[in-house]
């Protein structure tokens, strides 16, 4: 089995794949905590449904370089969803169901209609579910997606102090005079960035797995934030490297196969919860 | 100079005004209750002073070397999240966040832990928020907003929820931070009788406006309406609760 990893880690896509895998679960499960405890889990499936259709416009005009764009589009969206929630008449999850199936429906009514591909479905299937996605990176989008995961890891480390206040208390926040709307646009624009490196990895459909999973499995074992987030990184990263190699080994699709890891790691904290630290 | 001065003020939100022609001053020490029925604006009120929303009219001066971030909260019990992974230490240390620095620095760690002492809930300070009592939650929550200031507390229903003899220590803890620490309170209560105990200053908000000291108030036409009122209700010894 060690010989039949080492030839495929000969191949440099396999290696890239490992890399952007490992970065991507790193930072999902960062803010992944956030987000649950702020009570936007299903946020990644309506950002992901967005990027979905962003791509789905950029495969229409035949943009072979369409990060920037599905970057572009995500941001807004997260943007709409996150900062406005406080003003507008649609509040959150509300907001992120309509935004989720508009794009969603969209996003392949345009595949349906304009794309020159003969297999629309495979297309669309790929895209979802990422089946294969992550084994097809380009060298350019390796070092693109490293640099973002790494400049949201630090990012995330400078304001941890801050995005703790924040998701425990938005108010008293506010009132002892932390800026409450810029860390609001500032978290928005970084989940927006890693649902768009998440969709590399297990496409759009399972990006929320990978958001909540980690927080939800470790959120059983931790009374502290901070173990919560340490731990939920760790954990992340361990079923993401895990799941690329049973993947690779057993010829199953990537996306799913971290996803099923992800699954068995949640239900295994969950019985350690009970028995052992009985929160 | 008052702390805090409110000029015809007028609160409201989308739009809405939900009371207006709000006006009184704070001065420091002074222990002020705002009374008033259900929806008469007593959390709009509370609100706006926090700077969560703006007056829709009129004007709040804050003055005597207060600044407007420089006002404690202790939100409602309702408004805290039950399932928070946090210790209380994390929590009491977020309440140092109003400087701008990343990190906490030494002495912002001293003022939670000494926050705590003075609270008595030192004990409690690596475990985990929700493993606690409504009272010690109020208690670490209260130390949260000390860390934040040294100056005003405002709290908004410390006591609703909690049991008559937690109601009281808690009601302690609060008159020995104005009285030894001569930390200004703005307590929002709809519970007259201990207002009416502890209070130097009463601002009763409905559809007349009332403020003044409590002596005052007591023998107001307002006041003695709204205490008589409070007078013809037994309160039930149990529950602490008023029965028609």
């Amino acid at each position: 089995m060690i010989e039949t990893l080492q030839m495929y880690f000969q191949y440099p896509f396999v290696r890239y794949a490992m890399i952007v895998g490992v970065l991507v679960a790193l930072c999902s499960s960062l803010l992944g905590v956030t987000l649950v405890l702020k009570r936007f889990s299903f946020i990644g499936d309506g950002l992901s449904h967005v990027a979905f259709l962003a791509m789905a416009v950029a495969a229409i005009f035949q943009w072979t370089n369409n990060m920037p764009l599905i970057l572009a589009v995500t941001i807004l969206a997260a943007i709409v969803v996150l900062c406005m929630g406080e003003t507008t008449l649609l509040k959150g999850d509300a907001a992120i169901a309509m935004i989720s199936v508009t794009s969603l429906a969209l996003g392949y009514l345009f595949m349906n209609m304009f794309s020159s591909s003969s297999n629309i479905s495979g297309d669309v299937c790929t895209t979802l579910f990422g089946s294969t996605s992550i084994l097809t990176l380009s060298t350019q989008q390796v070092i693109l997606s490293s640099i973002l995961s790494i400049i949201v890891v630090i990012i995330y480390i400078l304001f941890y102090n801050k995005i703790f206040a924040l998701t425990f208390d938005e108010d008293f926040s506010r009132a002892i005079g932390v800026n409450v709307s810029f860390y609001n646009f500032a978290i928005a624009v970084i989940i927006a960035v890693i649902i768009v490196l998440a969709m590399n990895l297990v496409g759009s459909l399972l990006t929320s797995a990978l958001i909540i999973f980690p927080a939800l499995s470790t959120m059983r074992l931790y009374k502290s934030f901070k173990a919560v987030v340490i731990s939920s990184a760790v954990l992340s990263v361990l079923c993401a490297g895990i799941g690329i190699i049973v993947s690779i080994l057993a010829g199953t699709p990537v996306g799913s196969t971290i996803v099923g890891i992800e699954i068995i790691a949640y239900a295994m904290c969950v019985i350690v919860g009970k028995v052992v630290v009985k929160i | 100079m008052a702390q805090i001065i409110c000029k015809n003020l007028i609160v409201g939100y989308e739009g809405q005004v939900v009371r207006d022609n709000i006006s009184f001053s704070v001065e420091k020490g002074d222990y002020l209750c705002i009374v008033g029925e259900n929806g008469s604006g007593k959390s709009t009120l509370m609100k706006t002073l926090l700077s969560l929303q703006k007056p829709m009219g009129g004007e709040i001066v804050f003055g005597d070397g207060l600044n407007a971030n420089e006002i404690g909260y202790l939100p409602q019990q309702s408004t805290v999240k039950r399932d928070f992974p946090a210790t209380n230490f994390e929590i009491v240390l977020s309440g140092n966040l109003g400087h701008k620095s990343f990190f906490y620095s030494v002495s912002d760690k001293k003022r939670a832990l000494d926050a705590m002492q003075r609270l008595h809930i030192v004990e409690f300070k690596d475990r985990c928020f929700r493993e606690l009592s409504g009272g010690q939650q109020q208690r670490v929550l209260l130390a949260r907003a000390l860390c934040a200031t040294e100056k005003v507390l405002l709290l908004d229903e410390p006591v609703s929820g909690l049991d008559p003899k937690v109601t009281a220590e808690m009601y302690e803890i609060v008159r020995d931070l104005n009285k030894k620490d001569n930390i200004t309170i703005i307590m929002i209560s709809h519970d007259l009788n201990d207002a009416l105990k502890y209070a130097t200053h009463i601002l009763h908000i409905g559809s007349e406006i009332f403020f003044g000291t409590k002596d005052e108030y007591l023998n107001s036409e307002i006041g003695m309406k709204f205490t008589s009122e409070l007078r013809n209700n037994i309160i039930c010894e149990n529950c602490g609760k008023k029965v028609r």
